[in-house]
């Protein structure tokens, strides 16, 4: 009975683990961002460290569940000897003594990797070569500020490469305009929390181009699942472009005079900002160069013509509960409007 | 010593109205009264927040699912979470406390009778008040909203700013209300077993059962007075413009957080140590052999709750600590697995050499082991401070603390009820029914909550009501949801069995499992006055000790 129960047991985990890795591949484009597939400094470091730590508690795992199975099937109880107690044993000092001494080995091995660890990430200098990001956390986005390059941007977060010759790492600090976030880019960097009146720092040192996906890691209110983030990577030329593009002044073509009107007579300015209109509002996402991201809504949907005008006159369809309100423009101004907006690149 | 018992004077004498009836268990003193309306109390409670977990996991299930929306979602969490915690598994475990401290130490009744009932009823209107925001959580029109603000509801979010109405108020005033009566039962916990053990029963000879539920007696006064403390000021923060967690007027919201946490964590203890209690009295009794290693029992039972006193911040390694301080409370989290193994082992000790009977309880047991020390391990993980940056918030969390408080605490609830049920009714439980019961809650468990833990680590965030297709969760999610159903259907299958068995249950006489502490001595149920005579004891077995004359523990110990 006792074996196999203890079969079944095994069994059920094996295949329950199994099943869980085969079913969580990636499936279309959309990267899945394992922590075990790391491509940035500190998250290879915490990559190398949890593999350690996972042989650890592995080893430890194997032998104590060999010791409970062994018990469980050796000492159970027969029919024959059903009518006898057995021997009373009360404890010995020695095997207590053992299953004390070994556990704390073990903590001492784990703490000294560990706080070497943290010392070094947490207490890494910043190299001169180092791009500085200021993220603030909003309900429900991500406003970044590149305080040396003078750029203004939301949701998406360009960053270099980092060349081991020439290290250009992202060092960013961390604020918060409303409740508690956190930034969390599970290919990059560990998280770290966006505490009003608590300004944080993180960095990040990704050695390889690509787009990562991650998303707000501590509840901040209603559309907490829908405050995703995204980074890009670029190689050093695409980064020092696409700085340059974010660095000019919005476009300004006498065609949209219409539009721009619209974008500034209504209540879009209260919470907008577009450089070089009338509009400073630091509520929303600056739209300078709405049109060079490729999500709106924090990544709650493409930036399509179509989801962008949704978004505007009922953005309850893209993301419920988000503090963007319905414009309830007429007709004729939003198609002014979408004009003008569409060549905010 | 002694055990004969008085008649039975049974209130249930009859023909007597049902009005009396009522009246009698509502204006009760009895201990054993007492803990079992906390026990019913909180299976209403279990079948209300696990209809709120079902919600949660049918919205989940694929992604940009529409069951409910973003807002009912975050009440559902919010409701779950506080709902489980502090109106399961505090009361529920408080009453088995209740029922059987008095019972196993030879006494008659609480130190305190009549705060027991104060702190019951402190806990059961605490409840409901929590659930009547569902109707006044925006004034009284009827239109209400239960807090959806989590359930460690983390400042500023919960300032007049971010959460008006009054909906975050019910969850305040809730757990200041059921808070008090928690720590009016500690005291009485406290009270009872330093003063009212029966004679020769010293501090070493008392079963496990009443030691351990001293230590978290005494862990729950200094972890639910923070929590009771910061629950004011956040109320004079809402209505009197303090401003000790509101940031936007300098307030500081990392206040909250370890307010919070130096309750949260010893929490955890608090609940699990009477789990460790439950298994200290069932595994001896059905691997027949003494606990193994009694005072290092007691002692690294201790050694846990003074250490589980200096880990909270581990709950906070992401929020910017200096590296000073994330490596202290790595080593102390660390540090808390030593005396834990110990306890595991110790179990393992006790059954090894035995004549392990697979009773339902056992069963129960045994599947604690197993799994509290994979929660462990997972448990080890998080500690470590940098790993923890990649899993904190994320789902492996959410399974690691579930396969803690299911996967242990409930498993060990389950084997109590299986173990004791007999002692409290008076029948037998239906045995077939018991081991479905373990099965399909086995298998539900492992299917949720083992699955659980791999969205976390392709980056899941909790508390999200929905999610992107394409990331590596959505089939995860499915099977995670399907599993939350079986452990349903094993839930409703363990209420029918304590209603059934109630009702048609074979007579279960006083000591059904040949079992060794004093609350086997007495009839089942028991009357009202435990004991007829107060018995004496000579040994930590006074049961062994009546059945064995021959060999008694007396002569050894």
């Amino acid at each position: 009975m006792a074996s196999r129960a203890l079969g079944i047991v095994a069994f059920i985990v094996g295949v329950l683990l199994a099943a869980g890795l085969c079913v969580a591949k990636p499936e279309g484009d959309n990267p899945v961002s394992s922590i075990f597939d790391p491509r940035s400094t500190p998250a290879d470091s915490i990559n190398r460290l949890s593999h350690f730590v996972l042989g650890i508690t592995g080893v430890v795992f194997l032998v104590v569940f060999s010791l409970l199975s062994y018990a469980v099937v050796k000492f159970r109880s027969r029919r024959a000897e059903a009518e006898r107690e057995p021997a009373q044993v009360y404890g010995s000092t020695q095997i207590e003594l053992a299953w004390t001494v070994i556990p704390i080995l073990i903590v001492a091995v784990l703490f000294a990797a560990t706080a070497q660890m943290i010392h070094a990430i947490q207490d890494a200098p910043e190299p001169a070569g180092a791009i500085e990001v200021t993220a603030i956390g909003h309900q429900f986005w991500w406003e970044f500020r590149y305080p040396k390059l003078g750029i203004v941007t939301a949701n998406e977060l360009h960053v270099p490469v980092s060349d081991p010759a020439h290290r250009t790492p992202t060092f960013l600090k961390l604020l918060s305009a409303d409740t508690d976030h956190s930034f969390w880019v599970p290919q990059l960097a560990g998280k770290t929390d966006l505490i009003p009146n608590h300004p944080n720092e993180t960095w990040l040192e990704p050695h390889e181009t690509g787009l990562f996906h991650g998303e707000c890691a501590q509840y901040c209110g209603t559309q907490h699942a829908k405050m995703l983030l995204r980074v890009y990577v670029d190689s050093p030329e695409d980064f020092k472009a696409w700085a340059h593009m974010q660095q000019q002044p919005a476009n300004r073509d006498e065609k949209e005079a219409a539009g721009t009107h619209v974008f500034e007579s209504t209540a879009c300015l209260n919470c907008h900002a577009i450089n070089g209109t009338n509009g400073t509002g630091r509520f929303g996402p600056d739209l300078t160069h709405l049109m060079s991201r490729r999500t709106i809504a924090a990544g709650a949907a493409e930036n399509t013509p179509g989801n962008l005008r949704l978004w505007i006159q009922n953005p309850d369809a893209i993301k419920p509960g988000s503090l963007m309100p319905a414009m309830k423009l007429r007709d004729a101004d939003l198609d002014a409007l979408m004009l003008y907006l569409e060549t905010l690149r | 010593m002694s055990s004969d018992a008085i008649a039975i004077q049974t209130a249930e004498a009859a023909g007597r109205p049902w009005v009396e009836t009522l009246h009698e268990w509502v204006t009760t003193v009895d201990h054993k009264r007492l803990g079992i309306m906390y026990i019913l109390y909180a299976l209403f409670f279990l079948l209300i927040a696990g209809l709120e977990a079902t919600i949660i996991r049918i919205q989940l299930m694929r992604p940009h699912n529409d069951f409910v929306s973003p807002q009912v979602f975050n009440r559902m969490f919010t409701m779950h979470g506080t709902t489980m915690i502090f109106f399961v598994a505090m009361p529920i475990l408080f009453g088995f406390a209740n029922y059987l401290v008095p019972l196993m130490i030879g006494a008659r009744d609480m130190a305190f009778p009549r705060l027991n009932a104060f702190s019951f009823w402190l806990t059961a209107f605490g409840g409901f008040l929590l659930y009547f925001s569902f109707l006044g959580g925006n004034g009284l029109y009827g239109a209400g909203n239960a807090p959806d603000v989590g359930w460690w509801a983390y400042a500023p979010l919960t300032s007049r700013a971010f959460s008006p109405g009054n909906s975050s108020d019910y969850w305040t005033i809730a757990l200041l209300v059921s808070g008090f009566g928690t720590i009016a039962t500690a005291i009485n916990i406290i009270a009872t077993v330093i003063c009212m053990r029966c004679p020769g029963m010293t501090l070493g000879r008392m079963p496990l059962f009443a030691w351990l539920n001293l230590i978290m007696a005494g862990m729950a006064i200094l972890a639910i007075s923070p929590l009771t403390a910061a629950q004011v000021m956040l109320a004079v923060d809402r209505y009197l413009d303090g401003h000790f967690f509101d940031t936007q007027a300098g307030g500081s919201a990392t206040l909250w957080m370890h307010f919070f946490w130096i309750f949260g964590h010893p929490e955890v203890y608090v609940l699990v140590i009477p789990a460790f209690a439950f298994l200290s009295e069932i595994i001896p009794v059905f691997s027949r052999k003494p606990i193994f290693g009694y005072p290092v029992m007691v002692g690294a039972t201790a050694c846990i709750g003074f250490v589980s006193l200096s880990v909270w911040a581990h709950h906070m390694f992401t929020i910017g600590m200096n590296s000073y301080a994330n490596s202290f409370f790595a080593i102390t989290t660390f540090a808390v697995g030593i005396p834990t193994g110990i306890k595991i082992f110790n179990w393992l000790g006790t059954m090894w050499g035995g004549r392990i009977q697979f009773k339902t309880p056992m069963l129960f047991c045994i599947g604690f082991l197993f799994q509290f020390l994979i929660a462990g391990l997972t448990g080890i993980m998080l500690g470590t401070a940098p790993f923890n940056w990649q899993l904190s918030g994320s789902y492996f969390v959410v399974a690691h603390f579930h396969y803690v408080i299911v996967g242990g605490i409930l498993f060990a609830l389950f084997g109590a009820f299986y173990y004791w049920y007999p002692k409290i009714t008076g029948r037998l439980f239906n045995e077939t029914l018991g081991k479905l019961h373990f099965w399909l809650f086995l298998i539900g468990f492992h299917l949720t909550f083992d699955l659980m833990h791999i969205p976390g680590l392709l980056g899941m965030s909790r508390r999200i009501y929905t999610y992107e297709p394409g990331r590596g969760w959505d089939r995860l999610n499915l099977l995670v949801t399907i599993g939350a159903f079986v452990q349903g259907i094993a839930i409703l299958v363990f209420v029918a069995n304590l209603i059934i068995s109630y009702f048609k249950g074979a007579k279960a006489g006083n000591d059904p499992w040949d079992a060794w502490t004093l609350e086997w001595s007495v009839s089942s149920p028991p009357p009202v006055y435990n004991f007829g005579s107060v018995p004496t004891v000579a040994s930590r077995r006074p049961l062994w000790d009546l059945k064995h004359p021959e060999d008694p523990d007396s002569r050894y110990e």
